[in-house]
């Protein structure tokens, strides 16, 4: 079995730490999906500034850096931060057990990869948050959406693994 | 969701975001689950690490969340329910975990940790969202609708109070958690 370098209980501990930390400091639950929407709507109004605009999610979550990007950007850092001083840069294109499933094929896996960012974001837009906004932040402030959608997120993706992995 | 909307975040706002960020992704990635192995591990039910990181963060968080709000020092932000969006969006992120084997944010932590397989997720997470956007005036007046109860919490449905839910529930998850840890240490 693949550990991380600390223990389960001792990360989850100090996540539940973090959270009172953003909840104090910043009046904000720890949540992501929200930061690529908003990333999604600065590339869109690149491209088709009007249109983007007219949209109806863009005129509720304005595209813009705020402090949701601001945390995306520091995770990309923190892991890579915690990568290097563990010795576990992985420096990898294809992940070892979908290679034993599926081959070396680095076309393939960024292919898959692509589609299933894109049906994970849209689910989460749909279903208002993601295991970090609704599994993490939701849950432990016993929110009945975030309750019923980690519940989905578990279920759908023990679905989806299993026809993968076992069919 | 947008807590502020219209108005700019502070720059200490923006380098307080950062700054949790950096110990969001740090502990992630020392955690082990943003490795493809270990999330896909946990969804074909052989490796319990997420479930055990998850349920510790949620029950210590949500000790820590209530006690600060009963002093009066936290607000809650609680997202509203939308029982058909909610369990639509929620399958539908789960396919989506199943294929892609990284969450949105293990998605930018197994990027920083060098598994370069999770860019073509994030340009996949940008692209969905964008898609999503093109259809949310659509599905805002449709199957967001359904359902609608507003920013409700467990103790509402049940119909008891707060305080006697949080009693009951968080022993409840504490033994949920001891049970996995000796079904599956």
């Amino acid at each position: 079995m693949i550990m991380g370098a600390w223990s389960p209980y001792l990360v989850g501990t100090l996540i539940g730490l973090l959270s009172m930390a953003t909840f104090y400091f910043s009046n904000k639950p720890l949540s992501v999906s929200t930061a690529y929407a908003r990333l999604a709507g600065l590339l869109g109004n690149l491209l088709a500034k009007g249109h983007t605009g007219n949209l109806k999610f863009f005129q509720e979550t304005k595209p813009k850096v705020e402090w949701g990007v601001m945390l995306v950007l520091g995770m990309l850092l923190g892991a890579f931060i915690a990568a290097v001083s563990g010795g576990e840069i992985t420096g990898a294109w294809v992940p070892v057990l979908w290679e034993q499933r599926f081959g070396p094929d680095i076309a393939l896996r960024l292919g898959i990869a692509f589609v299933g960012g894109a049906i994970l974001a849209f689910g989460a837009r749909l279903a208002g948050g993601c295991t970090s906004g609704h599994g993490i932040s939701g849950a432990l402030q016993l929110s009945v959406s975030s309750w019923i959608a980690l519940v989905c997120f578990f279920a759908a993706a023990v679905a989806t693994a299993h026809l993968l992995f076992h069919l | 969701m947008d807590y502020t909307p219209g108005k700019a975040d502070s720059p200490r706002q923006l380098v307080l975001g950062l700054a949790f960020g950096i110990v969001f992704g740090f502990l992630l990635q020392k955690g082990g689950v943003a490795k493809y192995e270990v999330l896909m591990g946990q969804f074909l039910l052989n490796d319990f690490t997420v479930i055990k990181v998850m349920l510790t963060a949620i029950v210590v968080g949500m000790l820590g969340i209530f006690s600060l709000r009963a002093l009066g020092l936290v607000e809650l932000h609680v997202k509203p329910a939308r029982y058909a969006a909610n369990i639509a969006g929620g399958l539908l992120f789960g396919v989506g975990l199943g294929v892609l084997g990284y969450c949105p944010g293990t998605g930018i932590v197994a990027l920083g940790q060098g598994n370069y397989d999770a860019i073509a997720g994030i340009l996949g997470l940008l692209a969905g969202s964008y898609i999503y956007a093109e259809t949310s005036g659509y599905l805002g007046s449709t199957i967001e609708k359904i359902g609608n109860r507003g920013g409700i919490m467990l103790p509402d449905v049940l119909g008891v109070r707060l305080a006697v839910f949080l009693v009951l529930f968080v022993p409840l998850l504490v033994i949920g958690l001891f049970l996995i840890a000796q079904l599956a240490p």
